[in-house]
């Protein structure tokens, strides 16, 4: 067969048509480009939402005040925290699993140096903080055990913090006043940039917890606990024994909810993995109605087609065409159509997904694979959809066909 | 030799609804290579229908149809569309030409289903080459629609002729032509006959029937006669004295 004949005709019935074939392709580049950008969207979603996991640390385990478990109400959380400094000091004292560990607390205030005022976080942390995080410093260095026991007025900041309070100059050993107390900054962080919310995570100030308790909020109790198990196969065993050891220093009987939630890093990405199944999902459900109703649009359309050419399908025939060779020409028609309708439509699809990114600042990531994926379904919706109306095309009588007015 | 056409028997019913229709009632033909026949008769007769049976675009009731020695009667679908495409030209009353595609592509159509390949190069020329024998090669790149009825039906003599079949089929090639384009097809025919094509074709017109060698008559769907051609008319005559005629005309006017 003479593919490149088939295809020239293919390809000047449809020019004949421009309108028309454009208006049916458009059932294609919208649907087409719709998935694409949406699956863009949410691999790139996706993948900063790995990414922000992985940089919580490795093996970690946290550990909140108050109780995540009815129906994702906090229960037993009353404003004030349930977890004690004694708790921190309790797990990393009989959990043998620990090898990192930081009590926590979080707030946000308006912070100040020289005439420079700024609103941000206030991060009340342990000294191995930031080894649990792998957050490296810039400059400087992290305040240390002996000032975490002495609750000494020392922070390290963050890059947006440095660059509002202290623009344009150093920002090691400059003077911070959190709540009018003057704090000394002896290291700076390396930038993050924002988290999947489109939160700044450089907006930041880390101080000793003891500091943040005595001499900022007054507060005894903490917000969370955040630990770092020895090994991924630690982290299990880990949780069930921080799990037992609260309960029991809360004297939390049997039949009773915990008042502290524990997390391992491994259910964290498990539930985000959870929440972008759904939205596969859901994906993968827009992607069949949007393709079935493109689908329909080049089957309706090559039906008109067939009926106006049918006298053409009987010349074809009365010179020698096979029921095979019509079959073939319009299934190639319909395979066009849709091929490149989703060939326009994947460009569409890739094009807007990065003006969304550029304009909008969202995170897209364009799968490779989808894009491929893309180009063979919509092939396979060309010949699905075609070969209805090319098989009736096959199948006329050439004498009927040829006396059709 | 075996003759190119030869008919046993042949019946052609039609079953429409209630009443069927006999349209060919046991017809026996022989037609030989190089022959130039005029089928003829009223309207309804069943001409056309057998000139699609002989054209193998259709297949008979019952009885035999050997195409150029070979049993057409039991072939399916696609070998009866193989025949065509090899041994057949068609040549239509409606021209029946692909619109907006130029005489070219038109005369190349038969080439795109031919079974062995058939390089690119040489459709060009083949199809040229048909475009010349009609004397339209200079009207290659012009499609139907800038072309007259004649011009139209001369392309389509030549897609029927770029196959080199062993006989040319025509079912009232001259019916939507004027007389004098009639009597220049008539020519072309003549022509090709000479060059020892078999024709076949069907008319209603005697003057145009004088043209051919041999005027098969049906009526009901039966041969009532079958006779040559005493008195044959040459179209290079005819059109010369017609010339002669209409110079005469405006000598006078
Ligand atoms: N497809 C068909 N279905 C039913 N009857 C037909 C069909 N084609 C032709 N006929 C009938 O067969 C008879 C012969 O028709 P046809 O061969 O077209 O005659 P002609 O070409 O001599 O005018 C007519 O009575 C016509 O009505
Ligand atoms: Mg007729």
């Amino acid at each position: 067969m003479k593919i490149l004949a088939i295809l020239r005709v293919a390809v000047r019935a449809l020019r004949r048509n421009k309108l028309r074939t454009i208006l049916t392709m458009l059932g294609m580049i919208i649907g087409v480009g719709a998935v694409i950008a949406t699956v863009s969207l949410g691999n790139g979603a996706k993948s900063q939402v790995e990414a922000q996991i992985a940089s919580l640390g490795q093996n970690v385990i946290l550990i909140f005040s108050g109780s995540f478990t009815r129906g994702g109400v906090r229960s037993g959380w009353n404003g004030a925290g349930t977890l004690a400094v004694e708790d921190a000091f309790a797990i990393e004292r009989e959990v043998p699993e620990i090898t990192l560990i930081s009590p926590e607390l979080r707030s946000g205030t308006l912070v100040a140096a020289g005439n420079q005022n700024w609103s941000t976080s206030i991060l009340g942390e342990g000294a191995d903080y930031l080894d649990i995080r792998m957050w490296p410093l810039a400059e400087g260095s992290m305040f240390s055990e002996q000032d975490v026991r002495s609750a000494n007025k020392v922070a390290v900041i963050g890059k947006t913090v440095a660059d509002q309070l202290y623009p344009g100059m150093k920002a090691i050993g400059q003077v911070l006043r959190i709540k009018n107390v003057p704090f000394v900054v002896v290291g700076e962080l390396i930038p993050k940039g924002l988290s999947v919310m489109g939160q700044d995570q450089d907006d930041i100030v880390i101080v000793p917890y003891t500091s943040a308790m005595k001499r900022l909020f007054g507060a005894t109790t903490l917000r969370g606990i955040t630990v770092q198990a020895s090994s991924t196969k630690a982290l299990a065993p880990a949780q069930q024994q921080i799990t037992e050891l609260l309960r029991q220093r809360h004297r939390i009987t049997p039949g009773h909810d915990d008042d502290f939630t524990v997390r391992t890093q491994e259910e964290i990405a498990e539930a985000a993995n959870n929440a972008s199944q759904t939205m596969r999902i859901l994906l993968a459900a827009i992607a069949c109605v949007s393709l079935i109703v493109g689908g329909i649009g080049i089957m309706n359309i090559m039906l008109v087609s067939v009926t106006e050419r049918t006298r053409e399908i009987g010349i074809r025939m009365a010179v020698g065409a096979h029921g095979r060779d019509i079959l073939m020409q319009f299934l190639t028609e319909a395979v066009a159509l849709s091929v490149v309708g989703g060939a326009l439509g994947i460009v569409s699809g890739v094009g807007g997904s990065r003006l969304l990114n550029v304009y909008m600042h969202w995170p897209t990531l364009t799968p490779v694979e989808w894009v491929f994926f893309a180009f063979i379904v919509s092939a396979m919706v060309g010949i699905f959809f075609g070969f209805y109306p090319a098989y009736k095309a096959s199948q006329l009588d050439p004498i009927d066909a040829l006396r059709y007015e | 030799m075996n003759p190119i056409i030869q008919l046993e028997h042949v019946h052609k019913i039609y079953h429409t609804g209630e009443v069927d229709v006999h349209a060919v009632r046991d017809v026996s033909l022989r037609i030989e290579k190089g022959e130039f026949v005029a089928l003829m008769g009223a309207s309804g007769s069943g001409k056309s229908t057998m000139m699609n049976t002989l054209g193998c675009l259709d297949r008979p009731t019952s009885g035999k149809y050997w195409l150029d020695g070979v049993d057409v009667s039991g072939l399916d679908r696609d070998e009866l569309a193989t025949i065509r495409n090899e041994k057949i030209g068609f040549v239509f009353q409606g021209f029946n030409l692909l619109s907006r595609t130029s005489a070219l592509e038109n005369v190349e159509l038969p080439m795109m289903y031919v079974r062995r390949p058939v390089k690119a190069r040489e459709h060009h020329e083949r199809a040229l080459q048909a475009l010349a024998t009609v004397g339209l090669a200079e009207r290659a790149g012009h499609h139907p629609n800038q072309l007259s009825g004649g011009q139209q039906q001369r392309v389509a003599i030549a897609r029927a002729l770029v196959n080199q079949p062993a006989m040319l089929l025509a079912d009232e090639p001259t019916g939507n032509l004027d007389t004098q384009t009639s009597i220049e097809i008539m020519g072309v025919f003549q022509k090709l006959n000479d060059q020892g094509i078999t024709i076949v074709m069907v008319t209603h017109e005697l003057d145009i029937a004088s043209y051919t060698k041999r005027n098969v008559i049906m009526r009901d769907g039966r041969i009532v006669s079958d006779l040559p051609v005493t008195d044959r008319l040459l179209a290079t005559e005819e059109l010369r004295k017609l010339r002669e005629a209409q110079e005469a005309v405006q000598l006078v006017s």
